[in-house]
């Protein structure tokens, strides 16, 4: 239900939302009121218990609020018929709740079919769709839950939920009970798939990593059905309003903010001159020598850099001439700050030279930058895109000696 | 730059029925009915080998044990339909949220209903409703017995649905019909069709017992051989009741097979 007054009002809104299970005397959801702004992931996370699942089905209304209102892109759900309204609602689960007797495409195809479409319309969604999971449809489509991996499974999980089209998804801990590599694997795609679809989407999870990673905006609940904050991930972790929130966090806040920030963002320095391929020994020795910090870049034709080159190097020496000393991976845009300096840590240097989408020099990085950052007030521009990484292929160099 | 590590692919393979799983089911498919023709024919031979009396070709010829043969199983059909017609039903409303509280009372009251002898309770149905004629008494009184597997297996099978699959599919705008049909139904199928199977070969065993009020079946074959001392004609008559409920077993244990939803 596009509306003509988009930006008028959030996605969703939820006003003084409480739900009182029956024979408990504290609310599992406490008058909670909270905005979700159009095509943004809002993070639910707490501990366990403090009422995330209950706000998540009160949306799609799988649990009946005791009192307060909901409304979605303007209009009042809270009355609507629960049917109809889930059918436009994407809903994901940890279990995936995958119909085991019903192929993957029958999987997927379950809302586009309680909707009417047609079959081709259906059939080209499912292929769409398991595209853009990432599974081969003619290798996929006609397994059983059962014959896929859990990863498969709840990569089809998410399909299925956004199968109708949702402006709208609820996920709940949706990459849970996987192991991490897998789990990170799925974030970032999952990420990359929202830069391209925007829904606007509310996430639950327990894990205030999970969450800073996940979303535009955190709310975090206490143990008593309560939102204590609700804020950036940058925000939440730079200024915790409370001891509640604090500890929730958990020591190594700054480590957790090196990962909210993206080398693509950033303005490297240029204090490494460059050489290029063509240069010869010579011509690399001026360079060096002209240099304050005493290294160089050596480029290719295309400006990207293929190693580098040390003032301590002796005229003569055969790794003055060439592509230079051999560099270990450059960091890209899409890389995080904690991507580099893990870099930096795993092969004991203090500087990653940056690059841009082409793989073109930019500048460099150093581990006395990235302090600086951090304690810069956070900016964060646009959508995050998929980032991560494993120190074997982390962007930085090595130093010789 | 590629900085997603490539998901291990340890998904099991597609293929789910080897060859030799598909040798062993169809072994299992055509030993049954082999064993049960060669008892059949062994009996037929020693049957045949025998001087029968007066007393023993009365029973003992094609015309009655076709006659009782066909008594037996329309009492054995009349009644399963019947089982099937109540404890489905009621099973699939006593795990419905609002009458699921009824559950445990009525199993219990179906349990009675098993655990008290059948004989005692035809009998007693007999005295009780003299009215009703011996067919409904027979049917009415096996009914009963009969219930309890279907009923209980159809709770069972329904309550073991993973609830996980319940909610998504709920929450995905099914109707709470649309849910029992599509997705509560068939995941239960396995479960109550070995209740359906139990009750089968149950109903087939007493239905033998409807003989003793009048009311016909292989039973009858059976009581003539112990009312006149005729060894052969016992034998007879419990052999073909065994095979009949083998065969009846055969036959259900085919059905699950090919109706187990693909998948699951
Ligand atoms: N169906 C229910 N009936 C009664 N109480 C419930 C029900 N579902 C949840 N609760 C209670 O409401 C509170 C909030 O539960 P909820 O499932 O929303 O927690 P959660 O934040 O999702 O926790 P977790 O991280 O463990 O999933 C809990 O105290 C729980 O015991
Ligand atoms: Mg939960």
């Amino acid at each position: 239900m596009p509306s003509a007054a988009a930006a008028d009002h959030p996605m969703i809104r939820l006003e003084r939302l409480t739900k009182r299970y029956p024979g408990q005397d504290a609310a599992a959801v406490d008058e909670l009121t909270l905005d979700v702004p159009r095509g943004e992931i809002v993070c639910l996370v707490g501990p366990s218990g403090c009422g995330k699942t209950t706000t998540m089905k009160l949306i799609n209304r799988l649990i009946e609020p005791t009192s307060g209102r909901i409304y979605l892109d303007g209009e009042d759900v809270t009355e609507a018929d629960p049917d109809q309204l889930r059918r436009t609602i994407g809903y994901a689960i940890q279990q995936t709740g995958l119909f085991p007797h019903r192929t993957v495409a029958e999987n997927i195809a379950t809302v586009p079919r309680l909707l009417g479409w047609d079959k081709a319309r259906t059939t080209a969604r499912v292929e769409e769709l398991l595209d853009l999971v990432g599974l081969d449809p003619d290798t996929y489509r006609g397994r059983y839950p059962k014959q896929l991996s859990g990863g498969q499974q709840q990569r089809i999980g998410v399909a299925r939920a956004l199968a109708g089209d949702p402006a709208v998804m609820l996920m709940d801990e949706p990459f849970g009970a996987i192991d991490p590599l897998t789990r990170e694997a799925l974030q970032n795609e999952f990420l990359r798939i929202q830069s391209e679809i925007k829904k606007t989407i509310v996430f639950v999870t327990h894990d205030i990593d999970e969450a800073v990673k996940m979303g535009d905006r955190i709310a975090i609940f206490a143990g008593d059905g309560r939102v204590v904050q609700y804020d950036t991930p940058e925000k939440v972790l730079s200024e915790p309003v409370d001891d509640f929130v604090a500890d929730f966090i958990g020591s190594g806040a700054f480590v957790k903010r090196l990962t909210l920030t993206r080398i693509g963002d950033i303005d490297p320095a240029a204090d490494w001159p460059v050489v290029t391929a063509s240069d010869d020994a010579e011509a690399r020795l001026s360079v060096l020598a002209a240099a304050e910090s005493g290294f160089a870049v050596v480029l290719d034709a295309e400006r990207r850099p293929t190693g580098w080159l040390a003032a301590s190097l002796n005229r003569g020496d055969d790794r003055l001439l060439g592509t230079g000393l051999p560099l270990l991976g450059p960091a890209g845009p899409d890389h995080t700050l904690f991507d580099a300096l893990n870099g930096m840590l795993a092969n004991s240097t203090d500087v990653a030279v940056v690059v841009d989408d082409d793989g073109r020099y930019r500048g460099t990085l150093t581990l006395a930058a990235i302090q600086t950052l951090i304690h810069a007030a956070p900016a964060r521009t646009g959508a995050a895109g998929p980032g991560g990484g494993t120190a074997g292929r982390t962007p930085s160099e090595r130093e010789v000696r | 730059m590629a900085l997603v590590a490539p998901l291990p692919e340890t998904a099991p393979s597609a293929a789910d029925t080897t060859a030799a799983s598909r040798a062993g089911r169809w072994l299992r498919y055509a030993g049954t009915p082999a064993a049960l023709l060669l008892v059949l024919g062994a009996l037929a031979l020693y049957v045949g080998g025998q001087d029968l009396d007066r007393i023993e070709e009365r029973s003992l010829n094609a015309e009655y044990l076709l006659s009782r043969f066909t008594q037996h199983l329309a009492l054995t059909a009349v009644v399963v339909v019947l089982i099937l017609a109540v404890a489905i039903p009621l099973g699939v409303l006593l795990t419905r949220p609002g009458a699921r509280r009824y559950a445990g009372g009525v199993l219990a009251v179906a349990n009675v209903g098993q655990a008290t002898p059948t004989l005692g309770l035809i009998v007693l149905f007999a005295v009780a409703f003299v009215s009703w004629g011996v067919h409904t008494i027979a049917v009415v009184a096996i009914l009963v017995y009969g219930i309890l597997p279907v009923l209980r297996n159809t709770m069972v099978g329904l309550d073991q649905v993973d609830r996980a699959v319940i909610e998504s599919a709920r929450g995905m705008g099914l109707t709470r019909r649309q849910v029992l049909w599509a997705v509560e139904l068939p995941l239960a199928v396995p479960v109550m069709l070995a209740g359906i199977r139990t009750a089968l070969v149950i109903t087939v065993g007493t239905v033998a017992l409807a003989t003793f009020i009048g009311a016909g079946g292989l039973g009858d074959v059976i009581s003539n051989g112990i009312a006149s001392y005729r060894d052969l004609v016992l034998l007879s008559g419990s052999v073909l009741v065994a095979v009949l409920a083998l065969a009846v077993d055969w036959v259900a244990g085919i059905v699950e097979d090919v109706l187990r939803p693909r998948g699951v």
